[in-house]
């Protein structure tokens, strides 16, 4: 019961599991948990009978759900249909036929630390944390004091997960060393990446995980108070934290004398209010101090001199998630994951044009192949491009495929690691287009306070829109990377000094389809809304008239069982003609290309241009 | 002054509080009126402008009343690729007005959203506190129909 479960309709299942439970005079106890990770397949519902290993069914609607429960519950015999696992290494329940869980396809090459108990616990529930080892890192780290606990995460090798992979422990020593009468630790739970969902699957899913790896982290730097910065946009992660936190006051782990170690600590929730520049830490901490989000200039850094002046420590969720594992499992466990220079796992939100969608967890140093294709599934359409790193990243194409996922080989190829956001692109996603929506975003969300950032970037977006209106001239190119070049250089803060990044990599490896839009008025993505027209296919068109009832200009007529008309110059091209139609009228080649509409051999031009 | 008289409660007045004490102005009024902006002032002691400042700096903070409703249209990435533009269009022609608005029968006020953060199910529209996922221009009436 994530939100993403909840956005599928897992609300609706849960009331019709209670309803049926009611009902039909049922003992069973139901237990709500976090996001396991595959959301195609939510909404899921995992259902154990005594003495048979649990069973997981995906897709499930409220019908089913009922059917499932009562059927095993009255026969003792789970239902084949929809299920799509099974936990745990016994005799598979169901049929001899179904899978374990974790040997699904998207499933299988993962390796799950961080999100260990997401989708296994009940997230609301303490005791089900301190049934699986929770707070035993805690515990390890007071035996081994603070300097343990700093030598510790060295040797484990930790970088933050936040985005540019800074060894944790150096930040640390910086603001362990640093004088001040307090030291503050703040949890970066900003996710301001559109397209990235981690921190808050995690914050859901596992919330004591990312607070017991605050303490430890507190108690490492000498801080004394805690904050998490967390959007306003995430209201059942905000409310699920402020439950853990009431819990862990209760039980002796946050307040004086934590488990009478005679370490002191507590932590405050602060709500952002929407700005994706306050992911940057002298920002955020502008907007704790109740400022405007507004970023500084470094030196000094936060760790020197952060919040109200004194030694702050801000780290991102993942970051402080995976502390609690690293200290009860010690640096040569965690050491074993991941490659030279880049050890452990990472958590990627993988979203886009995948058939396989949803939060996974991967040792550094994977290819995004074996992301992309293994574990998502591959795309539906012949794959283009993916992004990662979120605006601040690059658009990277199929020759990367074979990249192994770190912090090198990424900025290697253009792009960079960011916080984890993978959006795959296929054939049917103008590169360009993209490259204008992630200057949209970052011109928008640009505080302003230097110019080549709020100038430049402005400036990025016209060019890009005059190029999508296919109005754009050859030259346009260069001008985009130059400009390009000088806001990089120029600008004050993280923000502006990655957000030409997409512009630039889109540039480099689809320079093809740049030149198609600025050339020859072509999208061959279909995407660019000025440079395609519907059409319906006479061949294919049955007059079913459906089109017609959903079209709201009105732009499509004829006669009831006869091909429709379609006429262009009414049509606002929103798509519900195209979603509507069952006969693939107004699909495929009924979505031409304006320059190209008297050319007889469109299909010949499009394969020419590749 | 008693409508503020809650939302004070337990603030020693800091800046510090300007953006807690923004954020339950908005959640209790639904926006942030020119009187709580007065109001704020006051009580922090601090311009009205530097509360407008930090406010406006804020994509969370409303200046208009919303609707009885309101709809979030998710223009992330993943939604973005999956035709959250053309979605948005469909909503504003749906309900009759533009982000940042409240329709004239006060039924829905429409925002756009940076990231819900279920992309993985995308293009995603909330209404109130209902996250509708994979939603099409076509299964978009049928939702908003549900919100009287
Ligand atoms: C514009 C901008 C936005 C950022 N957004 C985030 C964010 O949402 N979450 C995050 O953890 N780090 C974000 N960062 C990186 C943080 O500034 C910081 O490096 C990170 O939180 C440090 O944590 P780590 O050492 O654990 O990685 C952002 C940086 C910039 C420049
Ligand atoms: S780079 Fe952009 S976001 Fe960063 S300080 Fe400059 S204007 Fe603000
Ligand atoms: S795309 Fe929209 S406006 Fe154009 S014909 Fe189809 S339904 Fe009508
Ligand atoms: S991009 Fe729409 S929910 Fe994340």
């Amino acid at each position: 019961m994530a939100s993403c479960g909840r956005a599928a309709g897992a609300g609706e299942v849960l009331a019709a599991v209670k309803q049926a439970l009611n009902d039909e005079k049922l003992q069973a106890r139901l237990v709500q948990t976090g996001c396991i990770g595959p959301c195609y397949l939510e909404p899921l519902l995992d259902v154990q009978l005594p003495g048979q290993a649990r069973v997981s069914y995906g897709n499930v609607t409220p019908e089913m759900a009922k059917r499932i429960v009562v059927q095993g519950l009255r026969t003792g015999q789970l239902p084949s249909h929809h299920a799509v696992g099974h936990f745990g290494d016994g005799e598979a329940p169901v049929s001899p036929s179904l899978p374990r869980f974790f040997d699904l396809p998207m499933l299988k090459p993962q390796v799950r630390i961080v999100l260990k108990n997401c989708g296994f616990i009940d997230p609301d529930d303490i005791e089900h944390y301190l049934a699986n080892d929770g707070y035993a890192g805690l515990m390890r780290a007071f035996e081994m004091g603070p300097e343990g606990v700093l030598r510790e995460v060295k040797e484990a090798g930790l970088r933050g997960r936040g985005g540019a992979g800074f060894p944790t422990y150096k930040k640390w020593e910086v603001c362990r060393n640093s004088p001040g009468k307090v030291k503050y630790l703040i949890c970066n739970a900003d996710e301001g990446d559109p397209g990235a969902f981690m921190n808050r699957s995690l914050l859901e899913s596992d919330p004591h995980a990312v607070l017991e790896g605050m303490v430890i982290a507190a108690y490492a730097i000498g801080a004394t108070q805690g904050y998490i910065y967390i959007r306003a946009e995430y209201p059942l992660a905000v409310r699920r934290l402020r439950h853990a936190l009431a819990q862990m006051r209760a039980s002796g782990f946050l307040g004086t004398d934590i488990q009478g170690s005679g370490f002191s600590f507590d932590i405050t929730v602060k709500e952002g209010a929407g700005a994706f520049v306050c992911g940057e830490e002298t920002a955020l901490i502008a907007s704790i101090e109740g400022k405007r989000g507004m970023p500084r200039s470094r030196p000094p850094y936060p760790a020197v001199s952060g919040l109200h002046g004194m030694p702050t420590i801000i780290n991102n969720v993942e970051t402080l998630g995976t502390l609690p594992h690293i200290m009860r499992n010690g640096a040569a466990w965690y050491r074993q994951y991941g490659t030279e220079g880049n050890y452990g796992t990472k958590t990627f939100s993988l979203v886009g044009k995948v058939r396989r969608s949803g939060l996974i967890e991967v040792p550094l140093g994977t290819t995004l192949r074996r992301i992309i294709f293994d574990i998502g599934g591959g795309t539906r359409k012949p794959f283009k491009a993916v992004q990662t790193g979120g605006p601040s990243g690059g658009c990277l194409s199929a020759e990367f495929l074979d990249t192994p996922i770190d912090y090198e080989s990424l900025t290697a190829a253009g792009s960079i690691m960011g916080s984890g956001g993978l959006i795959v692109m296929d054939e049917d996603t103008c590169v360009v287009d993209v490259a204008r929506y992630f200057l949209d975003f970052t011109q928008k969300e640009s505080c302003g306070k230097c110019s080549p950032c709020r100038v430049g970037s402005r400036h990025l977006v016209e060019i890009l829109e005059r190029i999508v209106a296919g109005r754009g001239e050859p030259e346009d190119l260069t001008r985009l990377e130059a400009l390009g070049e000088t806001i990089r250089r120029g600008s004050l803060c993280g923000l502006g000094q990655t957000a030409p990044n997409p512009v630039l990599t889109t540039l480099r490896y689809f320079r093809q389809e740049y030149l198609a839009h600025v050339k020859e008025k072509y999208c061959p993505a279909t995407v660019c809304r000025e440079l395609i027209e519907y059409r319906v296919i006479p061949e294919k068109c049955t007059g079913c008239q459906r089109c017609v009832s959903v079209c709201p200009t009105g732009a499509i007529t004829g006669p009831r069982a006869e091909p429709h008309n379609l006429d262009p110059s009414k049509c606002i091209k929103c798509r519900a003609c195209y979603e509507i139609c069952r006969f693939d009228a107004i699909a495929g080649d009924a979505i031409i290309i304006r320059s190209r509409r008297k050319m007889s051999d469109e299909h010949a031009h499009r394969q020419e241009l590749r | 002054m008693e409508a503020a008289e809650d939302v004070f409660a337990g603030c020693v007045g800091g800046e510090g509080e300007l953006i807690p004490i923004l954020q339950r102005v908005q959640q209790k009024e639904g926006y942030i009126s020119e009187k709580s902006v007065r109001q704020i002032a006051r009580f922090l002691k601090v311009s009205e402008n530097q509360v407008y400042g930090v406010a406006s700096f804020y994509s969370q903070f409303r200046f208009v009343a919303p609707g009885r409703h309101s709809i979030r249209v998710c223009l992330g990435t993943a939604c973005h690729v999956r035709g959250g533009q053309i979605l948005l269009e469909a909503v504003q022609r749906e309900v009759g007005v533009a982000p940042g608005q409240t329709s004239a029968d006060g039924r829905f006020d429409l925002q756009r959203v940076a990231c819900l953060g279920c992309c993985a199910l995308a293009p995603v529209v909330q209404v109130d506190e209902d996250i509708h996922s994979r939603v099409t221009v076509l299964g978009l009436k049928e939702i908003l129909r549900a919100y009287e």
